[in-house]
């Protein structure tokens, strides 16, 4: 069922393919991660903010990626801005999450002791606060970044797309390896992606090496 | 937005709201492929969770299945089902969906038996109940809203996906995208804008829908449980909402 030597002919087929795919996930979590550190340090300052905050991410990520790419389409193109627009937007309701609640968990204590040591709000934040939350908003990170894997290979309907534009290909020409090779090769990025941050993770937070081993 | 004006007139136009490509029939579809996809995983996944939650047995085994659920792409799964199928629409379609919404409707039921108070349950047995008892007359009532917070992910996971059948040549509205793509033109972007704007609504509409559902089943006298309060009608508010959710947060 698998034709070993299409895979092998294309291998510059596939790597560009991954590439594509892996430019895609990357932009829409880190453009994605940027726009939701602000809304969620934004809304743990000020609550009343959480509300409509959560309240119109869950909106966008409720309405279905087709959907929402196809309403994109007509103003902005078949372009990589679309894809993005769209990707970026679902994964505002995980990180804002990850961000809030990462933040809500610091300990009074740890606030207390920053306050005693004569910290102002920005050192705070930067040496307490948002260290003591980091494998809260690192597990959100991780989860928005796999399900942006899956949510990349839907904008291969408005020409992106990366291994997604493979599989559609695959699927076009009733030549399932191409299926086969988007589906393994999509899951061994998002598990390498996953181990690369939980690296980070541990490169950031170098106390909790000895525990979280 | 003259853009989402032609969409909104494309609506408007009586002559799309007849025929077996007119807005109701494929409305119908949708729901009917997405109501029988969850009654299928809702027969799978509703007693293997009952059993579990009860028992407390394989809850490793569930939060893993739960898990590995939310990681699984549709394009993928419907693309790579459709090479073991090989056929075109529901046949493909129906086990896509139908094993998207397993894991959070599994979980939601698992984590909802599981999580009702070990003292009403010792209550209920002291009481002479046996454990189908326990399980009919106060587990399922007092996990309910639990139980429909996981069928409300599965429910819009299901909904948005039956949007992408349209790409293995399945019915329901995403045909109006998928056909509005290939079409291009005027009449191409209406009938895409068009689409995108029905899909969006009904998922919106799925979404409230089981909320308010949820409401409406939470038991009064446990509208806040873990407090251990009293009966307080009225109480069940969007705070009270709030505590469901959470327990089941990651599988949104």
């Amino acid at each position: 069922m698998i034709r070993w030597d299409w895979i092998g002919g294309n291998l510059d087929q596939i790597a560009s393919a991954t590439l594509d795919h892996l430019v895609l996930t990357v932009i829409a979590v880190g453009v994605g991660f940027a726009i939701s550190l602000a809304l969620g340090l934004a809304a743990h300052r000020r609550r009343v903010l959480y509300g409509p905050v959560a309240g119109i991410a869950g909106l966008l990520y409720t309405i279905p990626s087709l959907a929402l790419f196809a309403i994109l389409v007509p103003f902005t193109g078949l372009t990589l801005l679309t894809a993005e627009i769209g990707l970026v937007s679902y994964t505002l309701l995980i990180l804002v999450r990850g961000v809030v609640s990462g933040l809500d968990g610091v300990p009074a204590d740890a606030l207390d002791a920053a306050a005693g040591m004569g910290y102002d709000a920005t050192r705070r934040l930067f040496r307490v606060e948002l260290p003591l939350a980091l494998p809260v908003i690192v597990a959100s990170v991780r989860l928005a970044t796999v399900s942006t894997i899956g949510l990349v290979m839907v904008t291969a309907l408005i020409g992106e797309g990366g291994l997604g534009q493979l599989m559609l290909r695959g699927f076009n020409r009733g030549f399932p390896t191409m299926i086969y090779v988007g589906v393994v090769v999509s899951v061994a990025l998002a598990v390498v992606l996953d181990l690369l941050l939980v690296g980070l993770q541990r490169r950031l937070m170098p106390w909790t090496r000895a525990r979280s081993g | 937005m003259d853009v989402l004006v032609n969409g909104f007139l494309w609506l408007l136009d009586p002559a799309h709201w007849a025929g077996t490509n007119g807005i109701p029939t494929r409305v119908a579809e949708h729901l009917a492929l997405s109501a029988g996809a969850l009654l299928v995983a809702a027969l799978i996944a509703v007693p293997i969770g009952l059993y579990t939650g009860h028992t407390g047995r394989f809850a490793t085994a569930v939060m893993n299945v739960a898990s590995i659920g939310r990681a699984v792409p549709s394009y993928a799964l419907l693309l790579l089902l459709f090479t073991i199928t090989g056929g075109l629409g529901a046949p493909t379609t129906l086990p896509t969906l139908v094993l998207l919404a397993i894991p959070p409707l599994l979980a939601g039921v698992h984590v909802a038996i599981r999580g009702v108070d070990p003292d009403v349950v010792e209550a209920g047995r002291g009481m002479g109940m046996g454990e189908l008892g326990v399980l009919r007359r106060l587990e399922v009532p007092v996990g309910l809203p639990l139980i429909l917070v996981g069928a409300r992910t599965a429910a819009v996971q299901v909904v948005a996906t039956a949007t992408l059948g349209a790409l293995v040549a399945g019915g329901g509205l995403g045909r109006y995208i998928v056909d509005g793509f290939a079409l291009r033109g005027d009449e191409g972007t209406a009938r895409l804008v068009a689409g995108a704007i029905l899909v969006a609504l009904l998922a919106i509409g799925v979404e409230r829908a089981f909320t308010l559902l949820e409401r409406r089943v939470t038991p009064r006298g446990l509208a806040h449980p873990g407090s251990g309060g009293l009966a307080r009608p009225g109480s069940s508010g969007p705070s009270d909402e709030g505590r469901p959710s959470e327990a089941l947060a990651g599988l949104d």
